[in-house]
């Protein structure tokens, strides 16, 4: 009984210190004054390892995920005569849910895990240490341009993933099925507002950003320096993340609802 | 490793991209026209039913939207629905004796607010409140009155001696 009290106690303390070095961790990478001119090749080059290498798979899967949400949708507004609704159907889920929320997943998959790897990588083979040694901040020259490419590569994603699902959608009800062209745009134009809709959307997208990369970050920082260390810090990393981008889905949307 | 030259002119097209979707999500999906909000003027108006109206809701004069509806309130004192409609300041010349009434595009549709323009030389401003007003019509009410009067038309004919509970059942029906 006692001893289950005192591992209670030292799990929730282990805890906390986990999530209080985090939180300073990204205390640190928001807030130490970034040398902007120094510092922004390497953000450039993040963007492109975390965005541009990204297009690839989020292009693919949004074009797909368009398709095969028109292709549902046709079928099933169909049955009620309602399948002109089809654009307003697909744009509303893609801009306000889809969007954000998958490509958050598929960038914790593909930028997450990678930047997690790099950085346990680094720690394993003691190139933070050496930083250091040089009286080089890792933090600055490594974490920052990190977290600042994954930050400002989610919104840009979603807006491309957001683009290519309804166009796909476009392509499969308008082309394929018969849908006419017209009427899936302005039905489309008449109830999607791009306040409420769209820009939230992105609002949402930055906020996955930043939980992603901050847990991707986080996690490869403070990994145990070993090879199976690295591996776990990667799993968890992904996994946390989009547990994280769920959870965080829900709340936020509850708050746009909810009049804000 | 790439030269940086390379990666920076890569990252600028995916920018170029980026805002290209955000464009196209805007004016295509969205059907963005003004991107900042048209001023308008606030005019009030009271109702005793406003049936499926919602923030939001179209305003029109003979079928062109004019404004929308920014505001729904309860008057506490009469428990009259107070509506409130931003109207467009290009329409500032609204007759200021015009009535508005809800009404609902389709059978089945969404709920909008007419307003029929009457002949007065002043016209609405920001405050001013709209006195003619007609209530929305309430497709459950409706219905169930119209069953209400086939099942007293059905007694009507097999007895004549409660034709005066009739007569109140369908007063009571038409109010």
């Amino acid at each position: 009984m006692m001893n289950q009290l005192v591992w209670l106690g030292q799990s929730g303390i282990e805890n906390l210190r986990q999530l209080g070095k985090t939180g300073l961790l990204l205390f640190h990478v928001v807030f130490s004054p970034p040398h902007w001119r120094k510092n922004f090749p390497l953000v450039v080059q993040q963007v492109y390892a975390e965005g541009v290498l990204s297009l690839l798979i989020i292009i693919v899967s949004s074009l797909f995920i368009g398709m095969v949400l028109a292709l549902q949708g046709y079928h099933t507004l169909a049955k009620f005569g309602a399948s002109q609704q089809l654009g307003p159907l697909v744009a509303l889920s893609v801009a306000r849910e889809l969007g954000p929320v998958v490509t958050a997943i598929l960038f914790a998959g593909r930028a997450g895990s990678a930047v997690t790897a790099e950085i346990g990588l680094m720690k394993a083979t003691e190139q933070l240490s050496s930083m250091e040694m040089m009286a080089v901040d890792p933090l600055r020259r490594v974490i920052s341009p990190r977290f600042w490419g994954g930050f400002i590569s989610m919104p840009l994603l979603t807006m491309i993933f957001n683009m290519t699902a309804i166009y796909g959608a476009y392509l499969v009800g308008v082309k394929w099925l018969g849908v006419d062209g017209g009427v899936f745009w302005s039905n489309m134009q008449s109830s999607v507002e791009f306040h409420a809709d769209i820009v939230n959307g992105i609002l949402k997208s930055m906020v996955f950003g930043v939980a992603v990369i901050w847990i991707a970050v986080a996690q490869g920082y403070f990994a145990v320096p070993t090879a199976a260390g690295i591996a776990s810090a990667t799993t968890r990393s992904v996994v946390y993340a989009s547990l994280t981008v769920l959870g965080l889905d829900f709340v936020l949307t509850a708050m746009m609802i909810g009049e804000w | 490793m790439l030269p940086q030259r390379y990666i920076e002119t890569l990252v600028g097209l995916f920018l170029l991209f980026a805002i290209l979707a955000l464009t196209v999500l805007a004016f295509k999906v969205s059907g963005l026209t003004n991107l900042f909000p048209a001023k308008t003027y606030l005019v009030t108006a009271e109702f005793d039913e406003i049936g499926g109206l919602k923030v939001r809701s179209a305003v029109k004069i003979g079928g062109v939207q004019v404004g929308e509806v920014s505001k729904i309130a309860l008057d506490p004192v009469t428990y009259r629905a107070v509506v409130t409609l931003a109207i467009d300041d290009r329409y500032n010349d609204i007759p200021d004796d015009s009535s508005a009434g809800i009404f609902t595009s389709g059978l089945l549709g969404d709920n909008y607010i007419a307003i029929t323009p009457m002949y007065n030389k002043t016209f609405l401003k920001n405050g001013s409140q709209i006195e003619m007003t007609r209530s929305a019509m309430v497709l459950e009410k409706l219905i169930g009155q119209f069953l209400y009067k086939i099942g007293n038309s059905g007694n009507d004919s097999n007895a004549n001696s409660n034709a005066n509970s009739n007569e109140k059942g369908d007063k009571h029906a038409n109010q």
